[in-house]
């Protein structure tokens, strides 16, 4: 947990920020197994706070954002990974021992399967639950919103979400539905008519199985800071990133209306889509700034979908999606944040579209997936960290050689001058060990400045 | 009037299309004319595509507006003869793998484009590909995936095809993490990076 300072309001964003990466690069408090993995966490901390300030570190980073891989190179399946915390940390350790990252990236493919389980999540599916032990989770994409139901959500999102979207999204949150307004608690005499619901068989039942998640939801927090504090402690390597958000557009989008649902509004009824980002602002940004703060980290993971190259054209992007992105990314910094954006799919004609108009400099990360990183440098390169970019189909298909010279040209280009993090392109799920220690061994060799 | 019809659908108005095709068939005119007007306006939607001018949700939307002119249009109008097809394609996205969206845009493009396309869904093994091949002497056939996890399945799925003899089937990939690298690993003919390179692959096969 980062303690805010008692002068944190009179602080300007930069301040913040320091204080922020002050409060996560001390090592008081943290235990570690040798002075070397101490030395070395304050390091690796360093390396990446020199990214993001723009300045050129020892070394290039290392930085990948993996997820199912280390389970195949632990040689456990996707469902063990969400089921058997034992054999998640041997695997976990096995990866980061046998490649040693610089920062523990978490990993997205390390989720409760039992918290997902007793509430019968139904916006996706995973191994285990109705899809193969052996293939990862993946995206249900259903309208859980309905097209006519964007007032309901305008008015008030967290009551729509209580009350109509946990129902959905959820089999056994059913009686969130009969929740009524809390504003029900206003006097004495009325106060009972807040609690009568709360009395009858759905509302228990769901709230039985929402206590039970919770208590599942602990388990796997306990087994996950475990896992990770011990390579933290013996090999000194920080976690990363800390807190969580999304673009507006992205939240409904993807788990809301559907990309479908979501495109067709754009048409039909693009007021209210635009009315419904703008309302999310306060709330994504809310979201980024507890979830870092309870981490005690400076970044906050953004994982950028329907704003991709293709999927819209500039015009729409900048109408659409960027304004309230960008909302949320300044709202992060002018908190000291650092967002941490993980940029999928392709970017290249949105590049010069957020420069033009960028948040402020020396205060975001951007992991590029399939961006040209030369015309990523040039429009970011001055104000904002880049990273990413080894394919994942180089990783899967190539030869360690091919890896090594496409490392290469990467650290000549985008790492010129430093503000550049060696990472995969997308989540790391397929890979041979020799392309991926291809990558990190050119990384630590050739990148040193 | 056929040009309105054109317009209203190249302009992404979608209440006007239901309107004016209303409007086409009580002046007379035949059903066949106004699906050739469509196809007019897709082939138009469909460059803007590939040039850059149109984008993701104009595809669904044209999908919509083509899914509501069928659906006026289809009382009226004989059965369609298969016979007028350009070439049979099946299409799904492989195994493990239950991502609809790319494929379906895919599959509506390839339908709209003269194709008899047979889609047999998400999650699809290889050995129902090769069926459906089979029974339907289908000579494409396209696979989609979204996610990495879609690699090895297009492999199993491309060599369950070379096990069964079926060697002349022309096999096409496509999806957000496929390249010519992911082409060459998995042994198929050829990769389009959207809807528009499979109508053109496709055509370059029959």
């Amino acid at each position: 947990m980062f303690v805010q300072p008692e002068n944190w309001s009179k602080l300007s964003a930069t301040e913040k920020r320091e204080a922020r990466f002050a409060s996560w690069m001390s090592t008081e408090g943290r235990p570690f197994a040798s002075p070397d993995a101490e030395s070395e966490y304050k390091l690796r901390a360093q390396r990446i706070k020199d990214v993001i300030d723009l300045k050129k570190p020892d070394r290039v980073p290392i930085t990948p954002f993996v997820g199912g891989y280390f389970a195949k190179f632990g040689g456990i399946t996707p469902y063990d990974v969400m089921y058997d915390y034992e054999k998640y940390t041997v695997a976990w350790h096995k990866f980061n021992e046998e490649f040693k990252p610089d920062f523990l990236v978490f990993s997205g493919a390390f989720n409760p399967g039992k918290v997902f389980d007793i509430l019968g999540y139904q916006v996706y599916r995973w191994p285990g639950g109705s899809l193969s032990k052996n293939v990862d989770f993946q995206c249900l994409e259903v309208e859980y919103m309905l097209a006519d139901e964007y007032d309901d959500f305008i008015a008030d999102p967290e009551s729509f979400y209580m009350r109509t979207y946990m129902p959905r999204a959820f089999s056994a949150l059913q009686g969130f539905g009969m929740l009524p307004t809390f504003f029900a608690s206003m006097e004495l005499p009325m106060a009972p008519a807040l609690m009568i619901p709360a009395g009858l068989p759905p509302v228990q039942q769901s709230l039985k199985a929402f206590m039970e998640a919770g208590l599942a939801a602990l388990e796997y927090a306990e087994a996950s800071g475990k896992a990770d504090g011990y390579l933290q402690a013996t090999y000194g390597m920080p976690a990363l990133p800390g807190g969580f958000t999304k673009a507006p557009f992205d939240y409904i989008g993807d788990t809301i209306r559907g990309t479908r649902g979501i495109m067709l509004d754009m048409f039909r009824q693009p007021a209210k889509v635009i009315a419904a980002v703008e309302r999310l602002v306060p709330i994504a940004t809310k979201l980024g700034v507890q979830t870092a703060t309870m981490n005690n980290n400076p970044f906050v993971f953004i994982p950028l979908h329907k704003g991709a190259d293709g999927f819209m054209s500039d015009a729409d992007f900048r109408k659409f999606y960027w304004p309230t992105y960008k909302a949320v990314l300044e709202g992060l910094i002018a908190e000291g944040l650092v967002p941490w954006n993980l940029v999928e799919g392709g970017y290249n004609s949105r590049l010069a579209v957020i420069a033009e108009d960028h948040p402020p400099a020396g205060a975001s990360y951007w992991n590029f997936d399939q961006t040209d990183m030369t015309a990523a440098k040039k429009y970011f390169g001055d104000w904002a960290a880049i990273a990413g970019n080894v394919p994942s189909s180089l990783l899967h298909t190539g030869t360690p050689e091919d890896v090594a010279t496409y490392v290469k040209g990467l650290i000549d280009t985008a790492g010129k001058d430093g503000g550049y993090a060696l990472a995969t392109g997308a989540v790391l799920d397929h890979t041979t060990a020799e392309n991926l220690h291809a990558m990190f061994t050119t990384g630590k060799e050739y990148g040193v400045y | 009037m056929s040009q309105e019809l054109i317009d209203a659908i190249t302009e992404m108005r979608e209440e006007d299309v239901v309107a004016i095709t209303n409007q086409l068939l009580d002046e007379g005119v035949a059903p066949t004319d106004i699906l050739m007007a469509c196809k007019q306006a897709m082939d138009v939607i469909g460059k803007r595509f590939e040039e850059g001018d149109a984008f993701i949700p104009e595809l669904i939307l044209a999908g919509e507006m083509m899914t509501s002119v069928t659906d006026i249009l289809k009382p009226r109008m004989a059965e369609e003869s298969t016979s007028d097809k350009l070439g049979k394609i099946v299409i799904g996205t492989v195994q493990g793998d239950i991502h609809d969206i790319a494929k379906d845009i895919v599959a509506f493009m390839l339908d709209l484009n003269g194709f008899d396309v047979t889609d047999l869904g998400v999650d699809v093994p290889p050995e129902k590909f090769v069926e459906t091949v089979q029974d339907t002497g289908a000579t494409i056939v396209g696979l989609s995936g979204f996610l990495t996890l879609a690699f090895d399945p297009m492999k199993d799925t491309v060599a369950a095809f070379k096990a069964a003899g079926l060697d002349d089937v022309k096999i096409m990939i496509g999806g957000g993490q496929i390249d010519e690298n992911i082409r060459q690993y998995t042994g198929a003919d050829a990769y389009g990076r959207d809807a528009m390179a499979a109508v053109d692959l496709a055509k370059s096969w029959v």
